[in-house]
């Protein structure tokens, strides 16, 4: 380096500074090609019907995937439904109940690595577990499989936001002679509640978009859901048949999903920075 | 003295009165706090329950094969569901050989964004960047899918691979039919999809780096980069190893995306044009269709190899990230 000259290291850190922004320039070119996609072939696809009319045979003009857009509610409904509570319950515990304990650690551990465990592999976990002995595909197995996937995510951002809250103000409510539960929930989850509302945001803008768990639990319908134990349409699914089908008016359909999809899980994620950030200001 | 015990005599009286209140008080928050204990602790205890059982479940559906196979089920690259005959390689090499490939590029790019972002940007292009970046990791996998099988594999097909084939086709690697789908094709794709994790947790590593250790390495004269080179990158070099085992985990597990522009082909070739197929792809597109035990106990099996290749690697990252806070809490 020392017999370089002057001129040639500070062309060598030009460079570098010109491929450092270009790499930051392809990464933001990326984001805006796939969102000018999804848009440009979305929103044709994007009308009054597409919003209350069921799917119509490939060829048939008109037509709507409502029956997917209540399924996939439905699902999310239900998953959050069971994972929020209960990953929230176990968050409680990492953070404030075994907090130093080797078993929360032990937790703590296998909920990273659930965490990273491909939501494929949770498809085929509920498939055996429940579609096979229920005898067919359902919209609840559907709902379960959301569902595991979502509580570790909440499990850890509960845990992330409590263990912000200062340990001062667990210590004044239990010297105020609040009880450990009282202290807990009315004064350390009003600390933490932008943080907890991010995380429940995130949790749900993530599941809402998973395709993988639901392929062989949900499955997929053509028809409106009239229990939790059959098939139920979903708009991840649907999007992936469509998409993969030789129709052009089931693939234009697709696009009108995927940008559906996409606007409301972009939404939540924006949403939740918005409370995160106005959480950084007070 | 006498003044005290009048005193003492009198402090009984008043505990006394307060005793049953004070008790009642006591009491109730025994129960509640045993109760509260409780439910955290068995909710916290479903997810052991749930891993364990995952684990269990998939050994058990998956025995069949195992039994049949052995090990040539790992070593065989004969996936033949017609005569009943399963061997796995074709799929684990497709996701050995996408993942390298979308880390190749995803880590480079990761941390170029991230110094980009520290060193070169003002606070407002950072805050546009990472907003950016965030949105980018927010997109569902299967709108990657979709773009990528009729958007960027035209695009990949049209104009990337004639061009690499004329100059770099004597390489066995890019020598194919320009399908624009294919190996290429899904490691660039897989390698956009963890590029946000890369670079957001290289730009938070290198925020890290104390300024002071910068400056005086400006101070003796070094460049911009060669304060990257000799400060910058070795001071976060465990954090960016972490991104790494992050991005390698979301890699080998991705599906949705990778079974649109994989071409689902069971078979090994050289070259990077061709189309083949991953773990993950070849479950998300032959699952349903698995009517014999043994095909259905073949699948299962094939994802307990995934499993337990993103087992380690998760594994592995949640120790290293163990052992990088213990070191910074130490020093």
């Amino acid at each position: 380096m020392q017999s370089n000259s002057l001129k040639m290291r500070k062309a060598v850190s030009r460079l570098v500074k010109v491929l450092a922004t270009l790499s930051a320039v392809i990464g933001l070119v990326a984001l805006i090609w796939i969102l000018m996609t999804v848009v440009s072939r979305g929103i044709g696809s994007l009308n009054f019907e597409f919003f209350t009319e069921l799917p119509t045979p490939p060829g048939m003009s008109g037509g709507g995937l409502a029956n997917a857009i209540a399924g996939t509610l439905v699902m999310t409904v239900i998953a959050a439904a069971t994972a929020i509570p209960i990953g929230m319950l176990a968050g409680t515990y990492l953070s404030e109940v075994g907090k130093g304990t080797g078993m929360a650690e032990f937790i703590r551990l296998v909920n990273n690595i659930m965490i990273g465990v491909p939501s494929i592999i949770i498809g085929i976990f509920i498939y055996v577990l429940i579609v096979v002995p229920m005898k067919g595909f359902s919209g609840l197995a559907g709902a379960v499989a959301l569902a595991v996937i979502m509580l570790p995510i909440v499990v850890r951002t509960t845990e992330d936001m409590l263990t912000l809250v200062p340990d001062s103000i667990r210590e004044s409510a239990l010297a105020l002679g609040a009880s450990r539960w009282r202290t807990t929930f009315d004064i350390v989850f009003r600390a933490a509640k932008n943080g907890l509302l991010t995380g429940v945001l995130l949790a749900v803008a993530r599941v809402s978009g998973e395709t993988a768990p639901l392929l062989f639990t949900a499955l997929n319908s053509s028809y409106w859901f009239s229990g939790l134990n059959e098939p139920m349409a979903n708009l991840t699914v649907t999007i992936f048949n469509y998409a993969m089908s030789p129709y052009t008016d089931w693939q234009a359909k697709a696009w009108g999903a995927s940008l559906l999809i996409m606007v409301s899980i972009l939404a939540l994620t924006v949403t939740s920075r918005f409370i995160m950030k106005r959480q950084g200001r007070q | 003295m006498k003044f005290l015990s009048a005193h003492r005599q009198k402090l009984p009286i008043a505990t006394q009165a307060l005793n049953p209140i004070l008790e009642k008080s006591r009491n109730n928050r025994g129960v509640s706090d045993g109760v509260f204990r409780w439910a955290t602790g068995l909710s916290a205890a479903i997810i052991p329950v749930g891993m364990l059982g995952l684990i269990i479940v998939m050994l058990l559906n998956s025995h069949l094969a195992l039994k049949e196979f052995g090990l040539g089920f790992l070593t065989s690259d004969n996936w033949n569901p017609v005569t009943q005959e399963f061997g796995a390689l074709s799929s684990i090499y497709g996701t050995f050989v996408s993942t390298i490939i979308a880390m190749l590029i995803a880590m480079p790019m990761g941390i170029a964004v991230g110094l980009f972002l520290v060193e070169w940007s003002s606070p407002k292009v950072e805050s546009f960047f990472g907003t950016a970046i965030e949105l980018l990791a927010a997109i569902p996998s299967i709108i990657y899918g979709m773009w990528g099988l009729f958007v960027f594999a035209p695009f990949m097909a049209d104009h990337v691979q004639p061009f690499v084939n004329e100059y770099f086709g004597f390489i066995p690697l890019f020598d194919g039919p320009p399908l624009g789908i294919g190996m290429l094709t899904t490691g660039i794709i897989l390698a956009l999809m963890i590029l946000p994790y890369v670079s957001s947790i290289s730009r938070d590593v290198f925020k890290m780096v104390p300024s002071v250790i910068k400056e005086s390495a400006y101070g003796l004269g070094s460049t911009n980069w060669e304060v990257t080179k000799y400060v910058t990158i070795p001071y976060a070099l465990h954090g960016i190893i972490g991104a790494g085992f992050l991005g390698l985990g979301r890699a080998l597990g991705e599906t949705m995306a990778v079974t649109f522009v994989i071409g689902n082909s069971h078979r090994i070739s050289a070259s990077l044009f061709e189309t083949c197929n991953s773990i993950a792809s070849t479950l998300a597109n032959e699952f349903t269709e698995a009517s014999e035990p043994l095909y259905l106990h073949a699948l299962v099996a094939l994802g307990l190899v995934l499993f337990l290749i993103t087992i380690t690697t998760q594994v592995a990252a949640q120790l290293w990230l163990k052992h990088l806070v213990r070191k910074a809490g130490g020093s």
